[in-house]
Order: structure tokens, then sequence, then C-alpha cells
């Protein structure tokens, strides 16, 4: 035991050695410290303690172990310095090891791991941007043909045949999601074909952000076809917040309505079920489309045609007819590619025994 | 059976069964049980946005604690009211425009970095593999991406070999689907055996769960 105390005195007066954390903020530091092989199991318990300077307030920061003689303190802030000691206990006895020479924390500009990723955004933004401009020139870019497209202009015509109204339901996130902006394109097509053949939509909204830029949608895609008289404010309005309250009414909305075709576009969560099985339960044709991965099985067993995934957004791009979506569709198309190639060509290294990362994979 | 006395859970139990009265077909007391959820719902939300979000992120820094940085934020967010205002409601893209712009920067770095690196290091294959049933995994796993990606190729008709392969990308979609809906149905159930549960347990006293 007195070895061990000996031991512990010589290595306790061993000051721990402190570097810093480097592609940080400046809030961190790392703690190394030694202990004897023979040590392990008989220090009962360590602290680290930790003096800011010029203060001078000691601090404890951490309890350590014999086994991982590393700690990280991220509690510490790049204008400052700082210096710490280990303060061991061995039974009753108690060892305070030298202070380490104070360090400071850097804080850093550039997170150099992160490097391999800013160059595959740059080639992605590339790509796209060269999408951008050829759009712009003029140059029709091709996208294939979405089937659940072609259901929705026959939708549009189904309520007109039947004299009932439309429901349209863009999803029930916030203007930020990508999804909602889709919708809100896809929006503005199908008001368009309903306007052209006098057909009712109807659009309850959650988001009340949402809900003004959908009004705006309703009533500028009722300037465009030459029918402003045809807008009512009525036909778009907030329903509620709840998530499903909003599900109880629109429910509510289908059955009574008897609408005969109901839309539903954008981000869906717990409801989606609720909304479309309520909706084929009416009758009426139903045609989806989402990126919500866990809701898209819903829209697939009870809707008559479902935007998958990235075909929301094709359909958006293919719809609006803007040069800039078009444009976005074919740049991830290629970036799509890429990963394709990169997938299969790595992996074909790695059967002869190559395995590159690039610093990303 | 011990039917419960407390008239908040009658109250509960009555609105449940006017909820589920809509399975036979919409009635006055659906209607009704609808439109106090719809009410309540939107009133509470309000209560909440109040104490949770405005009070302790606007209210308290700019009006009590007078941190006039807050003016900046105040100021865009009454710019949605200006939509109110036919003159004015260009103002409302402002705040939009800025919302966009914050969520898209954040977002864009970490959705390469979730959905498509960490994606495509998983999908890549490494050799050698411990046992065969794991590089079967891998190379399923590695078919399956190929083909969903070259289902969602939209520069390209799905005809001939890329029409096949997407075909195939379909299946695997569809498989995932059916995995997950019956994973999701599942915990509906669990919803609907909760609600029963409580009818028949907390309100009827006729079967109680341990």
């Amino acid at each position: 035991m007195i070895w061990i105390y000996l031991i512990i005195t010589l290595l306790g007066n061993a000051p721990p050695r402190v570097f810093d954390v480097p592609n940080d903020g400046g809030n961190a530091l790392r703690v190394e410290w030694q202990l004897p092989p023979d040590s392990l199991g008989k220090v009962d318990s360590m602290l680290i303690l930790r003096k800011t300077l010029p203060e001078g307030k000691v601090d404890t920061v951490a309890k350590a172990f014999t086994n991982h003689p590393e700690f990280v303190d991220e509690g510490v802030n790049y204008k400052k310095a700082y210096r710490y000691s280990i303060l061991y206990f061995i039974g009753p006895v108690q060892i305070q090891s030298k202070w380490s020479s104070p360090a400071k924390p850097i804080a850093s500009w550039i997170d150099t791991r992160k490097i391999p990723l800013f160059i595959l955004m740059i080639l992605y933004t590339t790509i796209l941007l060269v999408y951008i401009f050829t759009a712009r020139k003029g140059r029709e870019l091709y996208l294939r043909p979405i089937a659940g497209l072609e259901a929705v202009d026959e939708a549009v015509g189904r309520a007109t045949e039947m004299g009932r109204p439309i429901v349209y339901i863009p999803g029930l996130s916030t203007i930020s999601d990508v999804a909602t902006i889709a919708a809100l394109n896809i929006l503005a097509h199908i008001t368009k074909k309903a306007g052209e053949y006098e057909t009712k939509i109807i659009v309850p909204v959650r988001n009340p952000v949402v809900y003004t830029i959908a009004r705006e949608v309703v009533k500028e895609a009722y300037y465009t076809i030459g029918r402003p008289d045809l807008f009512d404010p009525g036909q778009v309005y907030f329903a509620t917040d709840s998530q499903f309250g909003y599900a109880a009414h629109v429910s509510a909305l289908m059955a009574r309505e008897k609408s005969a075709t109901n839309f539903f576009m954008g981000m869906f969560w717990a409801e989606s079920l609720i909304l479309a099985e309520t909706g084929a339960s009416t009758g009426a044709i139903q045609v989806a489309g989402t990126d919500a991965v866990t809701q898209l099985p819903f829209f697939v067993v009870t809707c008559d045609y479902t935007l998958i995934g990235e075909e929301l957004y094709a359909a958006s791009a293919y719809l609006s007819k803007e040069p800039l979506l078009t444009a976005s569709i074919k740049g991830q198309d290629q970036m799509k590619l890429l990963i394709m190639v990169a997938m299969i060509l790595l992996s074909l290294l790695s059967v002869f025994g190559v395995n590159i990362t690039l610093g990303l994979f | 059976m011990h039917i419960s006395t407390d008239p908040w859970v009658w109250v509960a139990a009555i609105l449940t069964l006017a909820i589920f009265t809509f399975l036979y077909k919409d009635n006055p007391l659906f209607k009704f049980a609808e439109h106090l959820f719809v009410g309540v719902a939107t009133g509470y939300g309000l209560v909440i946005i109040y104490f949770n979000a405005f009070k302790p992120n606007l209210y308290q820094p700019l009006f009590v604690e007078h941190n006039l940085l807050y003016i900046i934020p105040f100021f865009f967010g009454i710019l949605y009211f200006s939509a109110a205002i036919p003159k004015f409601s260009y103002m409302m893209r402002w705040p939009i425009a800025l919302l966009l712009g914050i969520g898209s920067g954040l977002s864009i770095p970490l959705s390469f970095q979730t959905y498509i690196v960490e994606h495509t290091k998983s999908t890549i294959l490494r050799f050698p593999y411990p046992n065969a049933a794991l590089f079967i995994n891998a190379l399923i796993l590695f078919i399956g991406v190929l083909t969903v990606l070259i289902y969602f190729y939209f520069s390209y008709p799905h005809k001939g070999a890329i029409g096949t392969i997407s075909r195939i990308g379909i299946i695997f979609i569809m498989i995932g689907f059916g995995a997950s809906f019956g994973y999701t149905v599942m915990a509906r159930f669990s919803l609907l055996v909760g609600r029963i549960q409580f009818l028949l347990g907390q309100w009827l006293g006729i079967h109680t769960v341990m």
C-alpha cells in the first residue's frame, strides 16, 4: 500500500497534460493524465479540478476513473485560459497533482472534417446552377411523365362531372417544409383546372402562415385564368392548429360536402390514415403526395394515386413549369447518378481490397 | 362493476363515444364533439403559444428587459399581419423569405450529412464480410438502394432496362411500405385498446388492467 502511495505521490506531482480540441468553437479542452498499471483498482476515485485564469477561480469539473485517463471539458470559453489538476483519493489519503501549464481553447474558423462535405455541396450547387441557367435560356429540360400527375386532371374532371367540390389538403406542416411549398405549387395548378370548369375547391389549412399563402395562391390562380369572380374568401380557411382536431374537422368536411375528389399533398403525420380512410369511405377519388416515408404506406393503400417522396417535388416542377424547379429536379438527378456511380465504383474497388472513403464514406 | 362518479371521466367517455359514432355516419353528436374538439384545441394552442413562445421569446426580453435587439424579430413578426392590408400585403413575403433562408441554410448541410453521406456510406459494399449472411444482407441493401434511386431518376423515361430496374425498385419500396404499415397499424391498435380500456375500466369499472 505504501508503495502505491509512493507512486501516486510521484505521479501526482506530474501535472496533467492539456490540449485544445480541434475543429470546435473554442469551447472544449482535452485533459490527459497517467497512472501506473499497478494502481488500477487501488485508487478509489479522482476529481478533475479546473482553475480559470486570470480570476483564479477553482471548480471541480468532473469525477474521473482510472481506466479512462482522459477527459474533455466542454465548459470552457475561448476568451479565457485554464489550468487543470487531478485530485486522487486513496482510502483516507488525498493527493493533488501539480497544476498544468495554462491552456487556452482555440476557436476554429473552419471545421476541417467537413471539407469533403463542403466540396460535395459546391459540386451539387454547381450542377444545379448550370441547369438553372440552361432552363432560363429557354432550353426545355426533359422530365419523365409521372403516373399520379396524369390522374390529377382526371380527378378534377370527375368532380366537375359529379357537380361536387374538391377538397385540397396542403399538408399539416409549416411553410419552411419543402413538401408544403410543392403542395402549394400543385394547388395553383389544380385551382386553375377547377376554375376552368367552375368546380368548387375547398382548402382547410392547419398552419396560419400556410393559410395566408394558400389563400393568395388560390386567388392568384383564379386571376391567371381570368376568373377572379370565382374566388370565395371562405373556400380557403384556417381550421385549427391541433393535429387531431384538424383531422376530425377534415374528416367531417369530406363526409358532409361529399367531395368527389380529395387531394392530400405535402407533409403528414399520424393523421394521414384517418384523413385518407374517411375520404375513401365517402367514395371520393383520392390523389396523395408526400415525402413523409412513414405515412406513404397509408396513402398507397387508401388513395387511387400516390406521388411517392420526390415525385411530389417533380410533380410540382412538372405542373408549375417553373425553370428553377425543373432545373432543381435535373440537378438532383445528376447528383443521384453521381452517387450511384460512386457506390458502384467504391464497392468494386473494395472487392479488390481497396477501401477508399474520400473523407466522406 | 364500479361506474365512475368523477364528472370529468363522464365527459371524456361521452365525448369518446360521440367521436366513435362517426363510424356509423355523420350525425349531430359527432358534429358537437368535432366542433368542441376543434374549438378547444385552437384555444388551448393559442394559450400555449402565448405562454411558451410569445411571452418568453418576445414580450419578456423586449418589453420587460428592454433588449432592443428583439425589435427585429418583432418587426418581422408584425409583417405577417400586412396580409390584411392589400396595399402592403407584399411585405408578408419578407418574414417568410427570412424563415425559408435560415431554415434552408441550417438544414442543407445537415441533410447532406444525414440523408446522403451516411446512407451512401452504409450502402457501399465493404469487403471482407465476417460471414455470408452479413454479405447477403449488404448486397440486398446495395441492390435495393440502386434500383430505388433509378426509380426516382426523372431525366430518363422508364423504358427497356431502366424500366425493368425501376420496377424492381418499386418492389423494394412496397416491401418497405408493407413493413412500415404493419408496424404502425399495431401502434394504432394500441391507441384503440387504450381508449377501450378507459371506457371499460375508468368509466364503467368493468375491466381493470393492472
